[in-house]
């Protein structure tokens, strides 16, 4: 059976390494991360090594390998938003989630990831989780919008 | 065009197009490089090159920096050297303070610069790593703590030997070397050439060692332990004890293997002979009957490894005759075992390669039968000079002495396989006789034998037939002729190919650094063996035949099969 | 609206005067809503506005009108550039100047319509109306070009930004849009399209400032098959967000100005390089070459001038270095983006080895009016060495937040106190970060230099991408030069050793500044200063050996701030103190025992009991257990604990 990944990959019509970042961006898009699987047939589509193809997706922040959360979670480290202390804003994630920077929780639910300026530095902090945007969000307001979120959850399942 | 620059207050010439660095070093002057390889397009990502141009507001690498008519240039002023200080004293900033425990200690690009540089403390002191080196591999270790990142493992694997196993992975300080997917090496499709140890700057990429096993068992006295090495050991071996290259120590190394106590030391290049035979009767078997042509060598393990992984349908074309030193050790557990009546278990062998993929390959599953490995251990030239030095001794003051003859003698054509087309030599030398019964007077192929080809070919009549014979080293090379012959190309029945470029002599295991005018030296040494000696053709070698006669049979035989042929299999690797 | 694309070819475009007949003029008023026969609502719909809930405004718009059964068009427009005020909405009645007003939201909407449509504007929504000539303007209600804001501008690039619907071509041609593009093709050679750049003496925005017409030249002039244009919109420095902001206010303009750019370089094919990230842009840019495309703007054969054209985009996976061109162009060839090292320049051999020029979205954007009114006119825009306007974000602890274009020779004081209307919270300004992570600071000494190149390089400063933070006396210097080394250690290739170890190394240092391990011994704070002499020499070395841009400036931060403050890092070093009480661990609270009521609810929270006291009475912190961990702190509710 044809995989989601063979047709994104079979969709594009040559095999020119300029393309290679296009793939994995689309692929990403779709399966949500790049899997071992879809870099190996990335390998072999564009006749490059699979550490290549490794060694360059990791260079780029976006690309994630490993599953994310339902929610994914983005916190503006821009300038003004470090000024408006979303350090601690950060901390309160850690803290609730038991997760870092990259990483999701186990339940697959959350996942986090620090991003530089959103571009609406006036009315920071900002954050976006799967990409709706929050805006001069607290420390203390993230215990309330995660409670939220699962509740949504449960409702979808 | 040539013109004059300004370099430290002195002119000097410079070619239109040069960089700095080869104005520099054609005059003289040193400039200390990491990330330089020479052959390879400059990456310029060190920096430890940088020299002072007046005029320009930053340092300039001048590996990477065209010579420019108008320059004046400064390779030591103070701001320079502040600038290379700066930059290894951040290297070592976070580097394991290991240098007493390190495979590299005493031959260490980056020790050797922080004492050229006079780093007499740690000025800047850096978290450091704490990545786990990568034992899985049966020939090499990764250790990324020590590795400063310069790229030239990466490159080699990439651009010379086409394989392309590692890569850099992440980013800034956060990079690090690793196979794909961040798993182990022996999971990914390094072929174990050994090619990156022999450009690692540092102890980041070693041999697995087999040391300690070995002085066990010569330890142990039940034990009958006894050695191998191959055809290059005898010129490369002298370099590890400061010697220029190209000394051929054969008899020196017999003496001082059996004085560190080995049973038995044996030549391999019997088994290259015997590999010869069996090769040459395969391959005229194969263009009588018009069968799986082009044939293969199948005596460079990274070579087969590659065939295995990468083009599987294509492991038919391979020579299924065993490596010289899997000959070696089979005949040492069998028909040595046998006329010396001791038992298969008691006997330990261990070989001396210039390779790191013989390590790998005496493991395969397919070298061990019953639980017996045909080769208990192998020791890579380094690490044989490190034997011998921990055995304390002065192999260069040493009465020569002959290796053991039981299955000693060889004839020059088992020397050849130390070099790219050498094989291929050997092999023509017998087959021609085979195809017609004579001997070739011009034994001495020199289409094969220039050493600035990554690719040669020759033809030769021979009765009936004409042998069309390609010789390629790196998987580059190998690539392009594949694919010729994938694209119906079919007058080559024989192609040799050998993972290191310039074949064994400048094998993963040989000594560090193994530059070009060392691995010249070493080819030459070779070839002078060639012409020295009385015994050209493997066919010819007496003891061999003897062998032939008592033991094994007709070449190719149901016997001779068994015992000294075997079998290829396609293999999963993260490709 | 098929015979608009008709009209607007035929009569606008290809009409070589510049004067329209009545007829056609009257139509292009209509398309710029300049002449209408129903009320228009404008919404600022960009990234910002969207962020600041736009989106709920746009919703409640609609209601409204469905409510009051009404008819009004609803146009989306991009951002005006005050983006604190966001969401902000216009209003334009038939004969009436268009009135702008600030902060829109679901609640305050109907009222704000009420009054507009009752002729009784609501005024403390009101930012002000436009000046229109032949509009009847509002009585009492002030003109937007006399809000500060925006009365210190001169907006070239940013033009018609939150004016005009960045997703109708139509608009932008009624604007005048595309005409510097036909101008171009019909009657310049591409070598005299480099020669009128050369001379306007445009200097590239994207932060080296090289003069743009040389670079085309050079390129023009290397021989090729093929070239190539790249448009820079990579833009992740933390606090930047002008490249987004046009894209998303304004994609033609921008097309414009890479079509001529390349046609001045006699490039057919032209890519611009822009942060995945940045969706709204992406998708806005997307649609505006389709609409460029139906117009026969891009393609083959232009406007049978015989000139090819095309755009490509691509997203860049986030990576704040492939901004810099030789990543950029590894990246776009599907490689890591690590830098290559120049020579050879892009000029030479660029993307696919052939002559590349790569440029800055705001360049870029500025070539159409260059083109337009001439070179001449350019030049008596700006300063003797920097000819022009620029455009800079502002952000930080500064009440106008958002992007603004001033004319060179402005100074830094002006656009602080004056346009970006003062600091925060009537605080004390303490220093502006100019150019992001790689810039330098300005301080109150410095702060009256003037936008201009030259002037800016004569103390060690750069333009940058042209962003700028606002930090107040509670912004930590240390700690802002930490955030900074930080961003840059993240975004390091790792290519080249100083910039990898040294970014690093010098990261570790502040962090040990400005953190009390432990078990800390007195030697310590002999080791802490030697770091901090150390940071200075490893700068230094960065700055002479890396191999691009961003190793060669990684250290700015940290030594301008230096220079200004070193008694802020003396302070974190012996003192173990952080004046402003942002470094965590140095910062000590008390309770001002005037003002705590023993409560107790402080010493129950506090993680490391470090609060004593007796409910009733005034309680105490033990200064030795304090953590400064700021619990306390946000706990009472009496206002009784304060940073010392
Ligand atoms: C690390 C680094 C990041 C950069 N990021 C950007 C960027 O996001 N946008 C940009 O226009 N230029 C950026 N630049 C500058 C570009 O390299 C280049 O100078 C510029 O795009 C040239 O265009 P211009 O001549 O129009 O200024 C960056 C430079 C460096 C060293
Ligand atoms: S790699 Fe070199 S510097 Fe590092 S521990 Fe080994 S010998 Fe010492
Ligand atoms: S060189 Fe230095 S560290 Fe090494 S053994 Fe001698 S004294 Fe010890
Ligand atoms: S041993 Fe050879 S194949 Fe393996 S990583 Fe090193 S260079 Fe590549
Ligand atoms: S492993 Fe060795 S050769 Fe490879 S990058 Fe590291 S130091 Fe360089
Ligand atoms: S060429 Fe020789 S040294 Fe190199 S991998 Fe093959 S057998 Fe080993
Ligand atoms: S200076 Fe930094 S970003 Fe630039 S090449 Fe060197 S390591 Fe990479
Ligand atoms: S700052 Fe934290 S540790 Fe210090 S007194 Fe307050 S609650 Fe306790
Ligand atoms: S919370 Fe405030 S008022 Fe209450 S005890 Fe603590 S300091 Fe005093
Ligand atoms: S810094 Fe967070 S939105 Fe700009
Ligand atoms: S040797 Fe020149 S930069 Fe590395
Ligand atoms: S988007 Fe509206 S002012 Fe920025």
């Amino acid at each position: 059976m044809k995989s989601k990944i063979d047709e994104i990959i079979e969709k594009q019509n040559n095999t020119d390494r300029s393309d290679l970042l296009d793939v994995l961006q689309e692929i990403q898009v779709i399966e949500g991360y790049l899997s071992e699987e879809a870099i190996i047939k990335t390998s072999q589509y564009f006749k490059l090594a699979s550490a290549k193809i490794y060694g360059i997706a990791s260079f780029y922040d976006h690309f994630k390998f490993v599953p994310q959360g339902r929610f994914h979670i983005k916190v503006c480290n821009g300038t003004a938003c470090h000024l408006a202390n979303t350090s601690n804003l950060r901390k309160e994630f850690e803290k609730i989630l038991k997760i870092q920077h990259g990483q999701c929780t186990r339940d697959g639910m959350f996942s986090i990831e620090y991003v530089p300026c959103m571009g609406a530095c006036g009315i920071s902090s900002v954050i976006s989780i799967n990409e709706e945007y929050y805006s001069s969000v607290k420390p203390s307001d993230v215990k309330d919008m995660l409670e939220n979120l699962r509740n949504t959850d449960d409702r979808i399942d | 065009m040539i013109f004059d620059i300004e370099v430290n207050n002195k002119i000097i010439k410079a070619k239109k197009g040069e960089t700095i660095l080869s104005a520099l070093s054609r005059n003289g002057i040193k400039v200390p490089t990491l990330c330089y390889m020479e052959e390879l397009a400059p990456s310029g990502a060190c920096r430890i090159c940088v020299v002072e141009v007046e005029g320009q507001p930053n340092l300039v690498p001048s590996c990477a920096q065209p010579v420019e008519e108008w320059m004046r240039i400064k390779t030591h002023s103070p701001k320079v050297i502040k600038a290379r200080k700066t930059i290894v004293e951040l290297l070592l900033s976070n580097h394991p303070d290991d240098c007493l425990y390190c495979e590299r200690n005493g031959n260490c690009e980056l020790q050797k610069l922080a004492v050229e540089l006079n780093v007499l403390e740690r000025r800047i002191s850096g978290q450091k790593g704490k990545q786990k080196a990568d034992r899985s591999g049966s020939s090499m270790v990764r250790d990324p703590k020590k590795c400063i990142l310069c790229g030239r493992c990466v490159r080699v694997c990439e651009e010379i030997i086409g394989v392309s196993a590692i890569d850099f992975i992440k980013r800034g300080n956060h990079c690090e070397i690793t196979p794909s997917f961040q798993k182990g090496i022996n999971l990914s499709s390094c072929i174990n050439c050994g090619q990156c140890i022999m450009c690692c700057p540092t102890g980041a990429l070693y041999e697995r060692d087999h040391l300690p096993e070995i002085i066990d068992s010569l330890n142990n006295p039940a034990k009958h332990v006894i050695i191998q090495y191959s055809p290059t050991i005898s010129v490369t071996l002298a370099e590890e004890f400061g010697v220029k290259s190209g000394k051929d120590i054969n008899g020196m190394i017999n003496a001082a293997l059996r004085k560190i106590g080995f049973n038995k030391v044996f030549d391999s290049s019997f088994g290259a002979d015997i590999n010869t035979i069996e090769v040459a009767n395969e391959l005229v078997n194969r263009i009588k009957t018009n069968q799986n042509l082009p044939m293969f060598n199948s005596c460079c393990p990274a070579w087969v490894k590659y065939i295995e992984q990468t083009h599987s349908h294509l492991i038919e074309n391979l020579a299924t005759v065993k490596s010289p030193q899997q000959i070696m050790g089979k005949l040492i557990k069998g028909y040595y075992a046998e006329t010396f009546n001791i038992s298969a278990n008691d006997i330990y062998t261990v070989s001396v390669m210039p390779c790191i993929a013989k390590k790998f390959e005496a493991q395969r599953e397919e070298m061990t039968h019953k639980g017996i490995t045909d080769v208990d251990a192998v020791l890579t030239t380094r690490e044989l000079a490190r034997l011998i030095r921990l055995y304390g001794i002065d192999i260069m003051n040493i009465e020569s002495e002959l290796a053991d003859t039981i299955l000693g003698t060889r004839s020059s054509a088992g020397k050849l396989f130390a070099v790219s087309g050498g094989v291929a030599e050997a092999v023509i030398r017998t087959s021609f006789n085979l195809l017609t019964g004579k001997d070739l007077v011009n034994f001495k192929i020199i289409e094969l034998r220039s050493i600035n080809k990554g690719r040669k070919e020759f033809k030769i009549k021979a009765g009936d037939y004409e042998i069309g014979v390609a010789v390629v080293s790196d998987m580059i090379n190998a690539e392009k002729i594949l694919n010729e012959i994938k694209n119906g190309r079919n007058d080559i029945q024989f192609i040799e190919v050998m993972a290191c470029p310039g074949g064994c002599v400048n094998g993963g295991g040989q000594p560090i650094p193994s530059r070009k005018e060392d691995i010249k030296a070493r080819i030459k040494a070779i070839y002078d063996v060639d012409d020295k000696e009385s015994i050209k053709f493997a066919h010819k070698n007496p003891q061999l035949n003897e062998l032939y006669k008592n033991y094994l049979g007709n070449p190719c035989d149901e016997n001779c099969t068994t015992i000294l042929h075997t079998s290829f299999n396609k293999r999963d690797v993260l490709l | 609206m098929e015979n608009n694309i008709q009209f607007l070819k035929e009569k606008v475009l290809l009409n070589e005067t510049l004067s329209f007949s009545k007829e056609v003029e009257e139509r292009i008023k209509i398309l710029k809503h300049e002449k209408t026969t129903k009320p228009v609502i404008f919404v600022g719909a960009s990234s910002c506005g969207y962020v600041a809930g736009a989106q709920k405004t746009i919703d409640a718009i609609n209601n409204y009108i469905l409510e009051n059964n009404i008819s009004v068009d609803v146009v989306k427009v991009g951002c005006i550039g005050i983006c604190a005020l966001e969401p902000i909405m216009d209003v334009q009645l038939p004969g009436m100047t268009r009135v702008s007003f600030k902060k829109i939201n679901a609640e305050n909407v109907a009222s704000v319509l009420d009054g507009v449509f009752n002729n009784s504007i609501v005024n403390e929504c009101v930012l002000g109306q436009y000046r229109q000539k032949n509009l009847q303007a509002w009585e009492n209600v002030n003109f937007i070009d006399e809000v500060d804001f925006f009365a210190g501008q001169k907006r070239i690039v940013l033009e018609l930004n939150g004016i005009i619907d960045p997703e109708n071509i139509e608009a932008f041609i009624a604007h005048g849009g595309y005409r510097a593009f036909i101008k171009t093709i019909y009657h310049y050679t591409s070598n005299e399209v480099c020669k009128i750049i050369e001379k306007s003496e445009l200097r590239g925005r994207g932060g080296s400032g090289f003069p743009s017409g040389k670079k085309w030249k050079i390129a023009h002039d290397n021989a090729a098959d093929q070239r190539y244009l790249i448009c820079n919109a990579n833009e992740s420095d933390p606090g930047a967000f002008m490249e987004k902001s046009i894209i998303e206010s304004n994609p033609h303009k921008l097309i414009e100005g890479m079509a001529i750019a390349a046609y001045g370089i006699a490039a057919s094919k032209a890519y611009i390089y822009i942060r995945a990230d940045n969706k709204l842009a992406i998708e806005r840019f997307k649609k505006a070459l389709e609409q460029a495309k139906a117009f026969g703007l891009l393609g083959e054969n232009i406007f049978d001038s015989g000139f090819n054209f095309e755009i490509i985009i691509k997203k860049g996976p986030g990576a704040f270095v492939c901004g810099e061109e030789t990543a950029m162009l590894n990246s776009i060839e599907g490689k890591r983006g690590m830098p290559r090292y120049r020579p050879p320049y892009p000029t030479e051999r660029g993307l696919f080895g052939k002559p590349t020029i790569i440029n800055n979205v705001e360049t870029l954007c500025n070539v159409p009016q260059i083109i337009l009114n001439g070179p001449i006119w350019f030049n008596t825009i700006g300063t003797k060495a920097s000819k022009g306007t620029k455009v800079f974000t502002l952000s930080g602890k500064i009440n106008y937040n958002g992007i603004i274009e001033v004319e060179m020779g402005k100074s830094f004081e002006d656009i602080i106190f004056k346009i970006g209307g003062d600091v925060k919270d009537n605080k004390q300004f303490k220093a502006i970060q100019l150019g992001g992570p790689a810039g330098t600071c300005l301080v109150k000494e410095n702060i009256n230099i003037v936008v201009d190149y030259e002037e800016l390089n004569s103390i060690d400063a750069i333009m940058g991408s042209g962003s700028i933070i606002v930090m107040d006396e509670k912004t930590c210097i240390v700690d802002i030069t930490k955030f900074y080394i930080n961003f840059i250690q993240h975004e390091s290739c790792g290519k080249c050793i100083p910039c990898r170890e040294g970014t690093q190394r010098m990261l570790e240092i502040l962090e040990k500044i400005t953190k009390i391990p432990k078990d800390e011994a007195s030697h310590q704070t002999l080791e802490r200063f030697k770091g901090v002499m150390q940071l200075e020499s490893i700068a230094e070395v960065i700055k002479d050996t890396s191999l691009c841009g961003l190793g060669k400036t990684a250290a700015n931060t940290f030594l301008s701030s230096l220079k200004w403050f070193r008694d802020e890092y003396e302070e974190h070093i012996f003192d173990r103190k952080c004046k402003a009480g942002v470094c965590k661990e140095l910062r000590t609270f008390f309770i001002d025992v005037d003002k705590c009521t023993g409560c107790n609810a402080c010493m129950r929270k506090c993680p490391e009991n470090a609060i004593i006291g007796t409910i009733k009475y005034p309680h105490f912190i033990v200064e030795s257990k304090c953590t400064g961990c700021g619990i306390c702190f946000e706990t009472c509710k009496f206002s009784a604990i304060f940073i010392k």
